[in-house]
């Protein structure tokens, strides 16, 4: 049988009030009745409006054996070595939802020696840590990743699994979630648990940030999704907290790994770390110039910043994409970000409207930057931000 | 080399707002383009080709409606399409999209290379590709910026990462998604453009693709769309004002206060 919303065209008086609330203009009035059409998604929201009851719309039904499943895992993504800031903020997410659902909160560290990092994730919230501790995992493959992170889900059967929306995340979740069977909802910027259903509700922004959706995963287990990074708050530390260490061993001499990691590249010559940083200097179109990027690379070093810019400056040839922040670019939302000559263009916008404080400075009153800006300022940048150098540099003159 | 180059047909997400009152999606006057990451794999296929010789297949799933992106592709130098069509399909997430596309590929036949873009604006979920990869039982690689090397079964690639990037060797055939940075589409040709409005294009639905249907659109998705809301309104906005001495003085004032600067 086909799930699909029927309508019951004797109860259905042709009111046409499901036809607006439609999220997908899903409904037509065929013959003065409503009719459903293929953009259907069972959201429901006609079956909520319809006054006179004539929509029914099949409720998924969990799927066998979903009991089975309990608990929260996250994957706890390291890099050379060092844990990231997102597996603690997944870490404080996932005890919330853990606590609400009453079930325990476990941490997948894949990487090479790693073991001693456990205890980090136990004090920062977990109860259980499975760990692959191998030199084959020293650096990021999809594949060994992949393999080792599905084998520990098949292990432990966690109901939500949590990882972050990074380049490592978005890349090689998508396989596991693939080789489980599961469905998996990515770069999540809220969730929370519908109690009653026990479901996990993810909240993502689509279209380009235009529009946010609401999306459960009703059948499968686990419900899997990748969270953007610096959206969750992190936790407080709680030295001494006692959990429980689980090595897992893995059959290496039968895998046989068809890609194979030659060289991890670092770009040290500039903070690029966007993704992660807390605070954030972004120049744009108004710098007029390449060399005025220096002033941009100037202020970040003041403020122990990373360098961002528009796509304008970056086609502009004045930066490398690694710095461009936007759609096409990065997603980020540091605790300060700090727009120099950057109009604000919608893809733009998007990629970092979620930053906590956002610091706009241009020329043009009337620039889109200022929608968004918590503190707005129109002068002149190649007065305000020498100035602003000026006065920070003064500041730690005194200090 | 065979090259399949898979892409999506997705509205200019510029021009996509929700409607206020009724959160419906405005449609009208919204264009449909072929997604803009796709366009850099359907390039970095063509100069493959370029260099090595063989063809580029272009496939997309979508409504019937799906054919001009795919003629586009044809215009800039795609050998040959597929459009994988069905009222079934509709309403698929990643996971049932990623089984149509690999059915459609190995209704296609044998291949070295599928590269598609890193993700498409619309979802902008990016799971798609690697999707694709796992139920082909290939590898993959995902944010390839540069194609290094390509020959003796081996292929070696720049992966771009938050924090510099990998340099990856991998066996063919593979997947790769790919990024803005890897190269600069072309325009169309003319004789691209005239052999686009000939080419016959093939049509697949769940029966010619042998797919099963409860694995497609909407009824072999494991996700659900409950809920779509405009984006939370946006916060306060403070002008600060005064000379640039003065404008500076208060920001820093302000930040300090805010614990954001020390």
């Amino acid at each position: 049988m086909t799930l699909q919303t029927r309508i019951d065209s004797d109860k259905c008086t042709g009111c046409e009030a499901c036809l607006p609330v439609c999220p997908f203009n899903a409904l037509e009035m065929k013959e003065g009745k409503a009719s459903v059409n293929d953009q259907c998604t069972l959201c429901g929201a006609c079956a909520d409006e319809c006054p006179v009851e004539a929509i029914f719309v099949p409720v998924l039904e969990k799927g066998e054996g979903s009991e089975e499943y309990s608990g929260v895992m996250i994957f706890a993504e390291q890099r050379l070595g060092k844990i990231s800031e997102v597996a603690y903020e997944l870490l404080h997410k996932g005890r919330e939802l853990a606590d609400t659902l009453k079930v325990s909160l476990s941490a997948a560290l894949l990487g090479k020696d790693v073991s001693a990092s456990a205890n980090r994730l136990i004090e920062n919230g977990a109860d259980r840590v499975y760990v692959v501790d191998h030199p084959s995992l020293e650096g990021f493959t999809d594949e060994l990743y992949g393999e080792c992170l599905t084998r520990i889900i098949r292990t432990s059967r966690p109901e939500i699994v949590l990882a972050g929306a990074t380049s490592i995340g978005r890349s090689f979740i998508p396989k596991v979630a693939t080789q489980i069977g599961t469905g998996l909802t990515a770069d999540c910027t809220d969730l929370s648990i519908d109690t009653e259903q026990r479901l996990l509700l993810q909240t993502r922004p689509a279209f380009g940030g235009n529009i946010m959706a609401t999306i459960v995963c009703p059948q499968k287990r686990p419900q899997m999704a990748t969270v953007r990074a610096k959206v969750m708050k992190k936790g407080v530390v709680q030295p001494g907290r006692s959990g429980e260490i689980i090595p897992l061993e893995i059959d290496w001499a039968e895998m046989s790994p068809k890609s194979r990691l030659l060289e991890i590249v670092e770009e040290i010559t500039e903070k690029v770390r966007l993704a992660e940083a807390d605070v954030i200097v972004t120049g744009g179109r108004g710098l007029q110039e390449e060399k005025h990027f220096a002033l941009i690379r100037e202020l970040a070093e003041q403020l122990d910043a990373a360098v961002g810019a528009s796509r304008g400056a970056v086609d502009a040839g004045w930066i490398s994409y690694a710095h461009q922040v936007g759609q096409t670019g990065k997603t980020v939302a540091p605790k300060l970000y700090i727009a120099v000559g950057v109009s604000g263009a919608v893809q733009h916008l998007v990629g970092m409207q979620s930053s906590d404080t956002i610091v706009a400075i241009n020329s043009d009153p009337h620039a889109p930057i200022f929608d968004v800006a918590s503190y707005g300022m129109v002068g002149d940048l190649f007065e305000i931000v020498p100035e602003m150098i000026k006065q920070l540099k003064a500041r730690m003159g005194n200090n | 080399m065979h090259i399949i180059v898979c892409i999506k047909q997705v509205p200019d997400t510029k021009q996509v707002r929700l409607d206020e009152k009724t959160h419906t999606l405005i449609r009208e006057g919204v264009e449909s383009i072929i997604n803009p990451y796709d366009m850099y794999a359907l390039e970095e296929g063509l100069r493959i080709k370029d260099r090595f010789g063989g063809k580029v297949t272009v496939c997309t799933m979508g409504p019937p409606q799906a054919e001009s992106s795919l003629r586009e592709a044809i215009s800039y130098g795609a050998d040959e399409a597929v459009l994988l069509s069905d009222r079934a399909f509709a309403g698929a997430d990643t996971w049932a999209t990623s089984y149509t596309l690999a059915k459609g590929i190995e209704k296609i036949g044998p291949f070295d290379l599928i590269l598609c873009g890193k993700q498409a604006v619309d979802g902008d979920t990016a799971q798609v590709g690697p999707g694709i990869a796992e139920r082909l039982a290939i590898p993959y690689v995902t944010w390839v910026r540069k194609i290094e090397e390509i020959g003796d079964g081996l292929i070696r690639v720049q992966r771009l990462m938050d924090d510099g990037y990998d340099r990856l060797e991998t066996t063919l055939p593979a997947l790769l998604t790919v990024v803005k940075e890897i190269n600069e589409p072309r325009v169309p040709s003319l004789k691209g453009k005239m052999r686009a409005k000939s080419q016959k294009i093939g049509v697949y639905g769940t029966k010619e693709l042998e797919a099963d249907p409860e694995r497609v659109g909407l009824q072999g998705s494991a996700t659900q769309v409950i809920k779509v809301f405009p984006p939370p309104r946006l916060k306060e906005r403070e002008w600060i004002e005064g000379t640039p001495v003065e404008q500076v003085g208060q920001l820093l004032g302000k930040l300090t206060k805010l614990k954001l600067i020390i």
